[in-house]
């Protein structure tokens, strides 16, 4: 194995990497704790724990790149979690550069986040505190989530974010909607869970153990059979957290939460986690033994893909078409990771440039509907661009990042990820490559869209009142939610180039060197093929939604493909076909089961024994005398026996 | 050969009077059972018990034990079985049985298993002993000696002391048993006391606070017959008493109208002075 | 004729003593039915005694009529106390304890 390298034990500097976990931990308990009287400070507070693990973050980061590229894989032992006999789970934290870039993500995207929703959360400042806190919490879990070095540590920070994703989504907990949709969430990460937990558990049933270093040690003895089970599993889990077909229908309605939470929970940082999970298990999905889970991998993220464009171009709420675009993005990550070590780099690479321009993009979101009285509804907006100025360039800037401009981030990231799927090779390649390619300018479709609707065009909403019947008085944003939708701008710009040079070597201790391979095209003529595609998607919306008047509510004669995106090409219905009713008839027919026949053979028991008991007790008539010959049959019988031993 | 010859001889130890007595008093007492059982009247069947005690009793004293035979004779039969015809004579000794038996197969059964208990141990005893040596109470413990009576006596005040004072408590604890099961409180069954019925009187629970009137015993007549008389000189009704009225009405009309003035005489002269006006009488 | 004889009159009485118990319903005459049967056991008592020469056998028969004296008073007592309050002195109409 190529990364069977040497974990050494952290000192120094990151021997204090624990304070990553207890600095936003700690925010949460004070939060939750503190009550009432942590109003006025609180998010404060849960602003500086974050920024504070920022900080230290950064410092881990250049402790780390001043080690040897040979000494970059780190593990800091805690203590040991659960001694038990056989299993022995150490509660440890790994440090090596894949652990790190996210920690720098968690807490970076964090720390603008939670700076946003100072500003965001001001409506509400009763609860503010106690947002910060579910914040707080999050960012822990997260961090816990990349940092454990076994995968039952993982396991803890992936249930403790779904826990976090919950309250946060549930946030406005009155309305049927946002509580409808945190179950929903919640459920369909169990999904998922439970693929994770059986990965886990045939981990320890085969290995023996849980730490990574011991599991991809010997992962490569495994049978062909378990190495896919395990794979598949794995993917399993990843597809409930990160959104992937079929478990994707959550994430669009997780939209429900406020808007800094979908910018850090359902875009930038907890949907990756399933990314992480592929990454993080690189040694076991590069065994050439993993090829069948690998496809599948790839399958899914292509599904999903295409399946996030092509929703993402018929919905028409602001929050749930870029929720789309994440489903999608994330689906060219799984693409990426599945390609194996051609793909483990430029999968993180997109998972982080998306992280910026997808959190700069939802955060502009909230800036429109701060200022629009929470109106998400994209038709009914329109021309905003002149009355929110940053907001719109910050937007414009991470809206180009994501069609793939040149020289911005995604024209990095997602034409690396083109192309090495191209370079798959075969049928294969063509087949992966074109679908990327298709995304592509679907993607510059729908948001191309998206922004003329929204800043472009008509001012639509002059002559409408919002649903409380207030009148709409766009303003631009206070300085804590455009500082961070600028920072993010800037990173949306920036990161790809920066990054795509570095990250791979920087990656290479954790998730292997990344091995370019070159498919039928060469890279030139990819870029330009992925630009013009994104071009003629983007001229395209620009000829359909550019002129003339849109309609205020929703076209309802539209074809089929419309109508089948609107209702999420059916994702619900299908999973309501697949597992909900199915599940339900289980469940009828256990209870069936349960009631006729295990209650049944209890009843029947005691019903036969009440039945005879009722005959049998008939001889108990009361009659003295009877009971005096049943006294004299047993006599006879006793004296007869007795005869018998004596005389026989 | 000698020696079965000597258990033949041991075994057959039984005097020819004693073997006369049992083939008498046996099958008196087994008629005597019998009879019990299938005797109607209750008082027959104890009867019939008597009978075979009384056979047991003299078939102990021939069978060398006299004290025994005497106690039975003068306890069970005559005291225990006068018992048992005391408490008959008490629950009525006309309740004789209905020949109806209600228990389905109860008799069937009942014989049934009577003959096969009486068949086993039959079986039993006659093949275990059949042929058994007596050794006979000619012992100085046993009949020797002092006699039956005074080794009884010493074996029960030395030996068995302990169980005799066990059956002395016995008796006791029966004898208490049966006064407690026997007594009946009236007061416990609503029978009210003298003071209870007075304040129940003046309450008004009852007719009259006062008891009835007496009968007219006075100077004229001796009689719980004659009724008083009010002071207006008419009878009091409540003074007569039902059952003497019953069996003397002819003679009390007489008395009534003596009484009334409707029939003149020097005794009702004595009662009723004045003929006009028999209210205004000194009754004294 | 041997003393085994008497062991078998006292089986018989024994044996008429127990019918007797199951086939009458006066409960005066149950008890004189018990009282049979103690009595053959006397029998038995006293010709054991009498075949195996020691006066045990008659003191153990003398316990017997002393407790069986003990039953009769307690006995009587019992059917003289159900007799006051239901009128009835046989064991058929006591039946209340059943089912």
């Amino acid at each position: 194995m190529n990364l069977a390298a040497e974990v050494h034990q952290a000192s120094g500097v990151a021997g204090a990497a624990w304070l990553l976990l207890v600095l936003p931990a700690a925010g949460a308990a004070v939060l939750l704790l503190g009550g009432r009287r942590t109003d006025k400070w609180g998010h404060l507070l849960g602003s500086a724990t974050v920024i504070a693990a920022f900080v230290y973050g950064v410092l881990l980061f250049f402790d780390t790149t001043g080690q040897g590229t040979e000494d970059r894989l780190r593990d800091l032992h805690l203590f040991d979690w659960i001694p038990v006999n056989a299993l022995d789970v150490e509660f440890g934290l790994r440090l090596d550069p894949l652990s790190v870039t996210f920690v720098l993500l968690i807490t970076g995207v964090g720390s603008l986040i939670h700076i946003y929703s100072i500003g965001y959360m001001s409506h509400e400042l009763r609860d503010r505190r106690r947002f910060f806190a579910y914040l707080n919490l999050f960012v822990a879990a997260m961090l816990l989530l990349v940092l454990g070095n076994s995968f039952v540590t993982l396991y803890f920070g992936w249930e403790g974010v779904g826990l976090a994703s919950y309250l946060l989504i549930g946030w406005y907990q009155g309305k049927d909607f946002a509580a409808t949709a945190a179950k929903k969430a919640f459920l369909m990460n169990r999904v998922g869970d439970v693929g994770l937990a059986l990965a886990i558990f045939l981990m320890f049933k085969n290995i023996g153990s849980t730490q990574y270093d011991v599991v991809f040690d010997k992962i490569g003895q495994q049978s062909t059979g378990v190495i896919v089970a395990i794979g598949v599993l794995l993917l399993l889990g990843a597809c409930g957290k990160s959104g992937q077909f079929p478990l994707q229908a959550w994430l669009p309605d997780a939209m429900a939460g406020p808007t800094p939470v979908s910018a850090l929970i359902h875009a930038a940082t907890m949907v990756t986690a399933g990314v992480y999970l592929i990454a993080r298990s690189s040694p076991l999905y590069s065994l050439a033994q993993a090829g069948d889970a690998r496809l599948v991998v790839m399958i899914i993220g292509a599904i999903t893909l295409l399946l996030g464009c092509i929703i993402g171009c018929a919905y028409d709420d602001f929050k749930k078409v870029l929720a789309y675009s994440t489903v999608s993005q994330i689906g060219y990550m799984i693409l990426a990771v599945g390609l194996g070590p051609a793909g483990y780099a430029l999968g993180i690479l997109h998972l982080l440039t998306h992280g910026f321009f997808k959190a700069g993009l939802f955060l502009g979101a909230g800036s429109v509907m701060h200022g629009m009285n929470d109106e998400g509804d994209i038709r009914r907006l329109g021309g905003l661009a002149r009355k929110m100025p940053i907001t719109f360039i910050t937007w414009t800037l991470g809206y180009l990042a994501l069609i793939g401009f040149p020289f911005l981030s995604g024209y990095f990231s997602k034409d690396a990820i083109i192309e090495a799927a191209l370079a798959e090779g075969g049928t294969r390649g063509w087949i992966f490559g074109g679908i990327a390619l298709l995304g592509a300018g679907l993607t510059a479709f729908y948001m191309t869209r998206l922004l003329i609707l929204v800043f472009l065009g008509k001012p639509r909403w002059e002559n409408l009142k919002s649903a409380d019947g207030r009148s709409y008085h766009p303003h631009e944003s206070g300085p804590t939610m455009t500082i961070p939708m600028i920072i993010l701008a800037v990173g949306s710009v920036a990161a790809g180039g920066v990054l795509s040079g570095m990250l791979p070597e920087w990656l290479e201790p954790a998730v292997g060197k990344l091995q370019e391979e070159h498919g039928p095209l060469s890279a030139t003529v990819v870029s330009v093929l992925t630009v013009v595609i994104s071009a003629l998607g983007a001229g395209i919306a620009f000829l359909l939604f550019g002129r003339g008047e849109q309609p205020v509510t929703r076209p309802q004669r539209v074809s089929f493909p419309v109508r089948a995106a609107r209702a999420d090409l059916y994702g619900n219905h299908l999973n309501e076909a697949l597992i909900s009713r199915p599940g339900v008839w289980l469940t009828r027919f256990l209870v069936f089961v349960d009631n006729r026949g295990v209650d049944g053979l209890v009843n029947g028991i005691a019903a036969g024994l009440g039945g005879s008991s009722g005959r049998l007790r008939r001889l108990q008539t009361g009659f003295v005398r009877s009971y005096a010959l049943s006294m004299l049959g047993g006599s006879i019988l006793v004296i007869a026996a007795l005869l018998m031993v004596r005389f026989a | 050969m000698s020696a079965m010859l000597l258990a033949q001889e041991a075994a057959t130890h039984v005097t020819t009077g004693e073997a006369v007595a049992f083939w008498i008093l046996g099958p008196l007492a087994l008629a005597g059972g019998l009879g019990m059982i299938f005797a109607r009247n209750a008082v027959h069947s104890a009867l019939f018990l008597v009978l075979t005690m009384l056979s047991l009793g003299v078939i102990y004293l021939v069978q060398q034990a006299p004290f025994l035979g005497f106690v039975q004779i003068i306890v069970y039969t005559g005291a225990i079985m006068m018992l048992f015809l005391f408490v008959l004579m008490l629950v009525g000794r006309d309740s004789s049985d209905s020949v109806v038996e209600v228990l389905r197969g109860q008799r069937l059964w009942a014989t049934v298993l009577g003959i096969g208990l009486a068949v086993l141990i039959v079986a039993a005893v006659s093949r275990a002993l059949s042929s058994v040596k007596s050794l006979d109470l000619a012992g100085e413990n046993a009949n020797g000696g002092k006699g039956n009576v005074a080794n009884i006596g010493r074996a029960l005040f030395s030996d068995w002391v302990f169980p005799f004072e066990l059956t002395s408590a016995l008796l006791i604890v029966a004898a208490v048993g049966a006064m407690v099961l026997g007594y009946v409180d009236r007061h416990l069954r609503g029978r009210r006391t003298q003071k209870e019925l007075v304040e129940a009187r003046f309450r008004g629970e009852y007719e009259r606070p006062s008891p009835l009137p007496g009968p007219g015993v006075f100077a004229t007549s001796n009689s719980v017959a004659t009724p008083a008389l009010l002071p207006d000189g008419s009878v009091a009704e409540e003074s007569l008493s039902r059952l003497i009225d019953a069996t003397a009405s002819e003679k009390l009309d007489e008395e009534r109208k003596a009484v009334a003035g409707t029939l003149p005489g020097p005794d009702s002269r004595a009662l009723a002075p004045g003929k006009s006006d028999p209210g205004k009488g000194d009754l004294g | 004729m041997t003393p085994t004889y008497y062991l078998l009159l006292s089986a018989l009485l024994f044996t008429i003593g127990a019918v007797g118990v199951l086939v009458r319903r006066n409960a005066i005459v149950v008890f004189m039915c018990v009282e049979l049967m103690l009595n053959a056991v006397n029998l038995s008592l006293v010709t054991f005694a009498r075949i195996n020469g020691q006066l045990s056998g008659q003191i153990m028969a003398f316990f017997v009529m002393v407790v069986a004296a003990a039953e009769v008073v307690v006995g009587l007592a019992i059917i003289m106390s159900i007799f006051r309050t239901r009128r009835t002195a046989s064991v058929d109409d006591s039946n209340l304890l059943k089912y």
